[in-house]
Formats: C-alpha cells, structure tokens, sequence
C-alpha cells in the first residue's frame, strides 16, 4: 500500500486508516460528524495527497488542453485555474479535473487518486502531432486542503502568499513554513479554502504547524468519510459514483463546463448533438421524505417502475437528514417530485430538492 | 471494558441475561468500527426472534450493518430512546445504547456465546 508523506502525522493523531485506492488513508480522526461541523463552521485541514497531478508542457501544451477539456483554457492566464473534464470521444468522462496554468507552455491537471495511471495512459495515447512533453509525477507531490472559514487566519501566519486578495480558483507560488508550495484557492467541502501543493521531501511539519495553529480556531483534521459527506452537501461530483464514462456532463447538470464556442475537442461532436436533441435524464439532488439512508446503488423507482439506482447517497451531519443525488428521466427531474427508492426489502418515499443543498453565507 | 456477566457473539453482539429477559446491544468494538450512529431501524414489540434472526439495521454515517439476535425469544422492549438519541450507542454502547429486550425461549441458546475474558481473546485475535 503507498503511503503519503504525512502517514505519520495521522497516526500520531489516531486516525482511522483504511485502504482507498490503493493508498494507506485517513477516513476519520475523532468521528465523521465533528469533523464535518468543524469543517463548516471553522477550519478542516486534510491530506488529500493520493490526488494525481500530471504535467503538460511545451509549444502546444495550450491546444492539448484544448483538445481533452471541453472548457476553454484559452481564457485562462497563468494563476488562474479552471474545472473541467477529461473527456472520452463519446462526450462522456474519463475523470474531472482542474486545470492550473502556471506558464503559458505549463499546465498542471489535478486528477482524481482512483484515475490517476488510467488518466495519464489515456493523454499519453491522445498526444499524437501534438508539440508537448508529458509527466505524472504524482507520486513527488504532497497536497493539503486547509477548508472552512478561518482557513486564512491559520494559514496566513506562515505563508509569504498573501491569501486575502487570492480570488477563487487562482494559484501563487510561495513558501509555506520556508518550504517551496504553489497555493491554490480551491477546495472540494463548499468552503472557502486552500489547496496546498509541495514536492519537498518532508512536508510533514506543514500538517503539524496547520493542527497547532488552528487549534484556537476550533480546526479539526478531517478523513475521506468527511470528505465524501462535505462534497456531496456542496454537489460536487465524485468520479465513479455521479460521474463516469457513461454519463456526459451535460447529463451530470455541468453544462456550464462545456464551451461550444471555443472549438474542437473530443466529443465535442456528441456533445452538440445532445445539446440539439435533449439530454433524456438529468443528475439530480433528493431527500428522504420517509426515514432511513439512501446510499449509492440502491434501486431508484419512478411511477412504481425501476429507473436506475442512487449516485451518491448519505446521512448530512449539517442537514441531519438522508441527501443524495440520482440521474432522474427528464420529465421527473422537477423539485418537488416524488420518487421511490428501495432500501433493503421496503421501498421509501424520496423528492427532488433545489441544490446545492448546502451553499456558504459568507 | 466488557462487562463480566454479558454474554458476546463473534458478530460483536452483547447479551445481559435477568431471569427471562435478554437485553441485546453491539459490542464497544462495533460500535467504534461503525462510527457516528445515525438511525437504528427496530423490531416491532412481540415480534419473535430466531437465533441469529435479523433484529434491524444500524445506520451510521459510512455504513448499514446489520444487528442479529443472539438468542431466540419475543421482543419485549424497544429502546424507543434511540430514535432520538442514536448517538447513545457509541457513548455507551454496553448501558443507555441497549436496542432490544427478548423474553427468552431456550436459556440453552446463552450457551453457544463467549464469555467477557473470550471475546476479548477474539477481538485480539482480529486486530493480531
């Protein structure tokens, strides 16, 4: 199992470790529900270094983004960053990922942990006349999520990267505890946040500095279990239960994502086309109206006839409630609508509700 | 940390035998491998219990797992109290975090389950 460089400080910490991709992780510290209300009403710090990061560089390296991303990085300078998918030629995803540019010819992808060896063969095999050179140096690299509200008054103190002017989805160069980092203003919980990027060697003390520092500030470190609970209260995706290489994002409600003005790219075709015709379903957030959990794969019942299965599905430590997200035939997807979902031998009530079902006020 | 005059089971159920009566909950080793306690779905009163017969399902936040009676008998009692405080199993799983009591069919059944100093044998066993 690989380990990342602060598999010690979790330990010192007593966290929880489980096996997740391969890696030797935190799922929780001091419990999945103190950690989450932490998280939204001070700060979470999290090791999110299992993340993949691969690295396009050269003369093209702008037009192999363009080529993969359905976005438009052409609108982005260096520092700024973007949220897109790495797509199929069906118009489906491989993965999501961000895009950090760091130099006109330096593109930094941010991939998931579970995608990282596929993503990486599948842009080494779409690099064809393209000028550009290509590494997953993954492995080198450390990456912490400082999130939630205090998350500049604990990181300031030890960075030379003033935060405060930092706008969202914009990256610096800078040291963190005299340690070289590029710092990015992004996150994964629905809170305003960092990401913090090192290849040093020992970045340990990083961690360690954060937990002291934010101590006051009522911080907490924050396993995967959190993680799973934040994002989804945020609708973000999560590749392999919302998101895959069967669903488009037009489908999974991120249309926002897919710039059809910009030119070429692959699956850019389908995409069109499903744009023109109508997707035929569409991810959508539910509540339980009846009591239980709904959790990923359950059955989902429309008019009393099965219609796929749960996405994403969990109890909400904010909301105290069951909160999901399920692709729902067009027609059904309205906020109100009443739905059914099979949990063991009974079937319990569930509605679309508005989403996100958590947005910050701050 | 596991009371001596309970009764444990390898799916980390706990028994308190008085007279007739069995009160079931899970084990502190359970309790801390599911984590924060959510929902606890219970038998209906008066209905009866098979040996390793489901008794309902315990939710937490990462998981469903299921609760099995460790002795055959007719439901008696069920902590309603944990419909509003589920968290009562994690904070005290061998006392206020009780899910059932069964009025016991076959005394005979206490048999087949481990005693204080063997389950803790086990769980060495597990974590080993």
């Amino acid at each position: 199992m690989k380990q990342t460089r602060f598999n010690a400080n979790h330990r010192r910490l007593g966290a929880k470790m489980i096996e997740f991709c391969g890696w030797d992780m935190p799922v929780e510290y001091k419990g999945i529900i103190d950690e989450h209300i932490a998280c939204r009403t001070a700060a979470g710090l999290f090791d999110v270094s299992h993340m993949g990061e691969i690295h396009v560089t050269g003369k093209d390296a702008l037009a192999f983004v363009q080529h993969i991303s359905p976005n438009d990085a052409a609108r982005l300078s260096p520092g700024m960053i973007q949220y897109t998918a790495l797509m199929t030629a069906k118009g489906t995803y491989v993965d999501d990922m961000l895009v950090y540019c760091l130099h006109p010819e330096f593109y930094l992808l941010v991939v998931n942990a579970a995608n990282t060896d596929k993503d990486y063969a599948y842009i080494v095999a779409q690099k064809g006349a393209f000028q550009i050179g290509l590494d997953n140096p993954s492995d080198r690299y450390s990456q912490l999520a400082l999130q939630g509200r205090k998350a500049i008054a604990i990181l300031q103190p030890m960075t030379d990267v003033v935060l405060a002017p930092m706008k969202s989805f914009t990256c610096a160069f800078g040291k963190v505890l005299g340690k070289e980092c590029l710092v990015s203003r992004t996150g994964y919980t629905g809170e305003d946040g960092f990401e913090i990027y090192t290849l040093d060697r020992e970045p340990g003390p990083i961690w360690d500095a954060i937990i002291e520092s934010g101590k006051p500030y009522g911080l907490q470190p924050v396993g995967l279990g959190a993680r799973d609970t934040l994002r989804l209260e945020a609708k973000l995706p999560l590749y392999g239960n919302d998101i895959d290489d069967t669903t488009t994002p037009l489908e999974a409600d991120f249309k926002w994502i897919v710039k059809f003005k910009k030119g070429e790219f692959l699956g850019c075709d389908v995409l069109v086309r499903q744009n023109e015709q109508g997707i035929s379903r569409k991810l959508v957030g539910f509540e339980l109206v009846d009591r239980g959990i709904a959790r990923p794969h359950y059955p989902v019942y429309v008019g009393g006839v099965q219609a796929g299965q749960v996405a994403s599905g969990t109890f909400s430590p904010l909301f105290k409630k069951s909160l999901g997200l399920v692709y729902l035939p067009i027609g059904q997807t309205a906020v109100g609508t009443e739905f059914e979902i099979g949990i063991r031998d009974k079937r319990v009530r569930a509605k679309v509700v508005p989403t996100p079902f958590y947005k910050r006020n701050y | 940390m596991y009371p001596n005059n309970y009764h444990y089971t390898k799916d980390h159920e706990w028994v308190a035998v008085n007279g007739d009566t069995a009160t079931v909950g899970i084990t502190d080793y359970a309790q801390n491998h599911l984590g924060d306690v959510v929902y606890i779905e219970l038998p209906a009163v008066g209905k009866h219990l098979d040996v390793h017969q489901t008794i309902g399902s315990i939710e937490s936040v990462k998981a469903v797992s299921e609760v099995f009676s460790p002795v055959s008998g007719e439901v008696v009692e069920a902590n309603i109290e944990l419909n509003n405080s589920p968290e009562a199993v994690n904070q005290d799983p061998h006392g206020k975090g009780w899910i059932i009591r069964l009025k016991m069919k076959n005394k005979g059944d206490l048999q087949a389950l481990m005693s204080a100093a063997d389950y803790e044998k086990y769980l060495e066993g597990l974590e080993a």
